[in-house]
């Protein structure tokens, strides 16, 4: 065990590589490993942020679907309403015009009735006074007797 | 080892555990150990450069197998010294201990080379009594300078984080209380520590790797013996080289694990 010199020049290496190390090895390792460290982080924190994202969008999407589903579902109900109200309406006119036209047809009727029945009393009442004029053989004068002659055609 | 002087055993174990030694002027302190110096500061360079190769090219996207490899050793230094030290670790203590760990890892590892192939190599390349000693963490030397780097480092945190006058407000005051009648108690007290923290953080590694180079050595005797002992040699070597593997490593994690501690206390205050 001779402890010489060598000590000293071995301290000084041991101080120069620790240096070295310092300066130019630990450094640039460092910042590769704790930049990679952070690139990952980022990487999974982005991976996660698109997992929620994507798990979002298909709720969204799932709900739009639904609510077509619901909106395409109640539009059939209110076209069916909307066609049997037609149906409905169509038949309520129908059933009016029907009754419409019969009730014409039957004023009609009646108007023709009315005629028939005043030109038949026309007709009687004429006959009447010709057979009048035949009993009494003689001209009545129309304009002296006509109070009487309308009184008796209302009669008929 | 063909020599010209006959293979006793300690003349094998003094030729193996004799450092390569260069005087720079009178005196036994004032020479280097070639050997040491030559192989630490080139397992440095090798050990940093490497990292630095490929920290060059990081890139924060999608790592190469090789960015990944020594990303998973920033990592573990990294959560070692987070668990120790709660501080900003990334301006000092967390690349020194980067530096540490593989500097010694590397320094220990040199156990797995053969022993002999490697004094063959010197004596071929130096000569017949160039001595070559691989292993720098059994030398002495580096374990002291690492470990009172170190130590000089904690002073420094401590006073850093306390200021001077705290520093020695705490020598005095910790750990038993800031009564005068005890102040010697505590600065005994830390003093003892402040011995002993270095001792042990150095003699510990380099215990554990001279004396696993040592067996090495016997080993290799044993081996010289005769095929008896060429063959358990052999098979006691190779178990003794997978279980060294595990005090490389071990030496090496406990090394820096107690740069990381002593520093991390500097900064606490009692």
């Amino acid at each position: 065990m001779d402890i010489n010199f060598t000590l000293v020049a071995q301290a000084i290496a041991f101080l120069v590589l620790i240096v070295f190390t310092i300066k130019f090895v630990w450094p640039p390792l460092l910042t590769a490993i704790e930049t990679r460290q952070k690139e990952i982080a980022d990487g999974l924190a982005a991976g996660e942020r698109g997992r929620a994202e994507l798990e979002q969008s298909s709720k969204r999407a799932a709900d739009a679907l639904a609510e077509a589903k619901q909106k395409a579902a109640e539009i059939l109900a209110l076209a069916e309403k909307r066609a049997t109200e037609i149906v409905e309406e169509a038949k309520a006119n129908a059933k009016a015009e029907g009754e419409r036209i019969i009730t014409g047809a039957k004023a009609e009727i009646d108007q023709e009735l009315n005629r028939a029945k005043e030109g038949l009393r026309q007709q009687v009442s004429t006959l009447a006074i010709a057979g009048a004029e035949k009993i009494l053989r003689k001209e009545i004068d129309a304009k002296a007797h006509a109070e009487i002659l309308t009184s008796i055609a209302k009669e008929l | 080892m063909a020599t010209e002087h006959a293979l006793t055993p300690s003349g094998y174990i003094e030729h193996h555990l004799s450092f390569n030694s260069y005087p720079l002027q009178q005196g036994s302190f004032w020479s280097i150990h070639v050997d040491t110096l030559v192989m630490s500061v080139l397992l440095g360079i090798l050990a940093v450069g490497l990292i630095f190769w490929v920290v060059r090219g990081a890139t924060s996207g999608v790592p190469t197998k090789r960015q990944a490899f020594i990303e998973l050793l920033f990592t573990f230094i990294d959560d070692q010294v987070k668990n120790i030290y709660h501080g900003d670790r990334h301006k000092f203590i967390a690349p020194a201990a980067l530096t540490v760990f593989v500097w010694v890892l590397l320094m220990n590892a040199m156990d797995f080379l053969p022993v002999d192939w490697v004094a063959a190599a010197a004596s071929a390349i130096g000569g017949e009594h160039v001595k070559w000693r691989v292993v720098p963490t059994s030398d002495v030397n580096t374990t002291f300078a690492l470990a009172l780097t170190v130590w000089l480092l904690m002073i420094l945190f401590a006073i850093r984080a306390k200021g001077l006058g705290g520093w020695i407000h705490e020598l005095f005051c910790a750990p038993f209380g800031s009564n005068p009648i005890i102040w010697p108690a505590n600065f005994l007290f830390n003093l003892i520590e402040y011995v002993s923290k270095p001792l042990s953080h150095s003699l510990r590694l380099f215990g554990n790797m001279y004396a696993g180079e040592v067996i090495f050595l016997l080993l290799g005797l044993w081996a010289a013996t005769g095929l008896t002992g060429t063959v358990a040699g052999a098979i006691l070597g190779a178990g003794w080289s997978i279980f060294h593997i595990l005090i490389v490593a071990l030496q090496a994690f406990i090394f820096m694990m107690l740069t990381v501690v002593y520093l991390a206390m500097a900064e606490e205050s009692h």
